[in-house]
């Protein structure tokens, strides 16, 4: 009864007879009206020495929202000092009043956030609390890795071999495609870009080498690093996490499996092997893609260019990028896997973490992109 | 408020005979997946202030029946008219109308993760209502005090309750606009007894407050005795029968007997 299609509005009518104040309550008293209801009562003005008779037995329709108004009205007038009476409630409203009466809600309190020096010094302190506490279990995940990979060494049966190779089917040759179209791309615009410089200076052929070393030592390994981080890092956590919302792992846990060994083992893994074949078709697809572009818009044909790139790259140049791939694989693997563990039980929770997976993830691939640089010049490489 | 049997058998035959009012009809309703067949012509009238308790081995497809009721299921044919309007042929501003008079309760709670109890049990007031902040706090917490739920719950995540106070809290959000009819997916599973039987107290006084009818799939065969006013058994893809506790304990079909006198219905005895 309480969402009619059509309702009066709540009124009210006061009377005042020597020291008794009547009001008579009529029209539909539900939570539809309970907006009108509210504002109907605010609006009055009431002398509390006043004995106040609320006369209810004209109200259409009553519900437990239009029944808490009536309550909430006479707790006030009582604690203002008035002597309050209910009338004309017939039995079954009679019960709902008195149910109303186990209920005390705790005085209303609007929520405010201030902005302060504090709060904001509070926040930095929880952030760094939080990195050094995400540094820990990483640090945590990668012990048991080794733990883990130490115990499989002497018995290869626990290698879960099935396991890598869909994870391995999923990571790797699922990507293939996208990764091999950006790194065309990227090779196309490279050359592209570089030669419409270099032709000023009468250099078109050095586009070969900017393309050769640029694609070959950084943008390969650094573009499909970061495309395997969107990609199956993102995955990654979502699948660990969505198994954590539902208790599986926990259910890992109970039968006495290591969620090292079941969950993260097989994927990073599968990733260490992945990124390295995932890097040299992009080094390869760059490379057409650029060799594409000198001939069409620089007029270096194709034998020229192989002839070229011979000169400008060795074996060597190749390596310094492959040689990165694994490490950021184990990053990216890892980082998915920590944030995967750590989501909680909200789908609020999940979302949070699938992004930090992400966002963690590019910004150390760079990062130790930064330092293999500083690394491969030291080395003299 | 645990009636006897022959109150509620008065209070079913008050029904009968006043030829009340149907809150939902469902008419010839066949859903399937692929190939597999789950209702099949199905038909079955809700009585307005009632309380119908449905039952049904599982799999035979009680919670499919609610889905496709609500319209979460998509049905091959039939018709479901909900306070008389048939939710395919009415137009949007009814079908809201709709949905603010009724209250689910999922099996699961299917509280929104996200936020607090409070909220989510604001959600429906916030959504289709403008109520001061401060009514709906109030609204909230005496929703939650009337599920039984402490008020310290209130600031509470979902993840941070355990399964039964998900059930009351969801159903505190199910009531949240005082709705005519409420649709409640296995309620007392997972509640101790005691609060088991709170729950059917609570759904029992809401019913003689507000006139309130209750769509119930249970397996509890405490509720079926002490608030049901009405059964409905399903199998056979159809709605085997439906009629009162004694109908049931009348009734001689195999799977009838074995639920309502099978050894574990005589041992509560």
């Amino acid at each position: 009864m309480a969402f009619l299609e059509k309702n009066t509005p709540p009124a009210c009518a006061c009377e005042s007879d020597h020291d008794v104040l009547r009001m008579r309550l009529s029209g539909d008293w539900a939570i539809s009206t309970a907006a009108k209801a509210e504002t109907l009562l605010e609006g009055l003005k009431l002398d509390p020495r006043q004995q106040v008779v609320i006369d209810v037995c004209n109200i259409g329709a009553l519900d437990t929202s239009g029944a808490w108004i009536i309550h909430r009205l006479r707790g006030l007038l009582e604690f203002n000092g008035s002597r309050v009476s209910l009338e004309g409630l017939s039995e079954k409203r009679q019960v709902l009043f008195g149910e109303l009466e186990h209920h005390h809600p705790p005085v209303f309190k609007p929520e405010r956030t201030r902005i302060s020096l504090v709060r904001l010094l509070e926040a930095t302190g929880r952030q760094v609390v939080a990195i050094w506490h995400d540094l820990l279990s990483m640090l945590h995940i990668f012990g048991s890795l080794g733990m883990v990979l130490v115990t499989v060494l002497f018995q290869p049966k626990r290698l879960r071999g099935i396991s890598i190779a869909v994870q391995f089917d999923r990571s790797c040759i699922g990507a293939v495609p996208i990764v091999t179209l950006m790194s065309f791309l990227i090779g196309a615009i490279i050359s592209q870009q570089g030669g419409f410089y270099l032709k000023q200076f009468g250099a078109d052929l050095y586009v070969v080498d900017l393309a050769g070393i640029l694609v070959l030592r950084e943008i390969g390994v650094i573009l499909t690093a970061i495309m395997v981080a969107g990609r199956s890092g993102s995955a990654f956590t979502a699948e660990i996490g969505a198994m954590r919302m539902r208790e599986e792992v926990d259910a890992l846990h109970v039968i006495g499996l290591s969620v090292t060994e079941v969950l993260v083992l097989p994927r990073i893994l599968a990733l260490m092997l992945a990124l390295p074949i995932l890097t040299f078709l992009s080094d390869m697809a760059s490379l057409a893609g650029s060799g594409l572009v000198a001939w069409a818009y620089l007029d270096i044909p194709p034998a020229a260019f192989l002839a070229r790139l011979q000169e400008a790259i060795t074996m060597q140049t190749l390596m310094v990028g492959l040689v990165k791939a694994p490490f950021m694989a184990l990053i990216v693997g890892l980082i998915a896997c920590v944030e995967g563990l750590k989501v909680e039980g909200s789908a609020d929770s999940l979302g949070r973490q699938t992004t930090m997976s992400v966002v963690k993830a590019i910004f150390l691939v760079i990062v130790v992109d930064g330092l293999f640089a500083i690394f491969f010049a030291a080395i003299g490489v | 408020m645990i009636d006897t049997q022959e109150e509620q058998m008065a209070r079913a035959g008050d029904h009968n005979s006043e030829h009340a009012e149907n809150v939902l009809s469902v008419r010839g309703v066949t859903v399937g997946f692929g190939s597999k067949v789950i209702l099949d012509k199905l038909d079955l009238d809700v009585r307005r202030g009632e309380v119908l308790g449905f039952v049904g081995g599982s799999g035979t497809g009680k919670s499919v029946l609610m889905r496709t009721i609500l319209g979460l299921t998509p049905r091959r044919s039939g018709t479901v008219e909900v306070f008389g309007h048939d939710l395919d042929r009415s137009s949007e501003a009814e079908r809201k109308m709709v949905e603010r008079r009724w209250g689910v309760l999922f099996q699961q709670g299917a509280l929104f993760s996200s936020l607090t109890v409070k909220q989510n049990i604001q959600v429906p007031m916030r959504e289709h209502l403008d109520l001061s902040p401060k009514l709906m706090d109030e609204l909230a917490t005496l929703k939650l005090e009337l599920v039984g739920l402490p008020q310290d719950a209130a600031d509470k995540f979902p993840s941070e309750l355990s399964g039964g106070m998900i059930k009351r809290a969801s159903l505190a959000r199910a009531l949240a606009l005082d709705p005519d009819l409420v649709f409640l997916d296995e309620p007392t599973s997972g509640l101790d007894p005691i609060g088991a039987a709170a729950f059917d107290q609570l759904i029992a006084n809401l019913r003689e407050t507000l006139g309130l009818t209750v769509y119930m799939v249970t397996h509890d065969l405490d509720s079926l005795h002490s608030i049901c006013d009405r059964i409905a058994v399903l199998g056979e893809k159809r709605v085997l029968v439906i009629g009162t506790i004694d109908d049931m304990m009348k009734n001689d079909h195999p799977w009838v007997v074995s639920y309502f006198r099978g050894e574990r219905a005589l041992r509560r005895i």
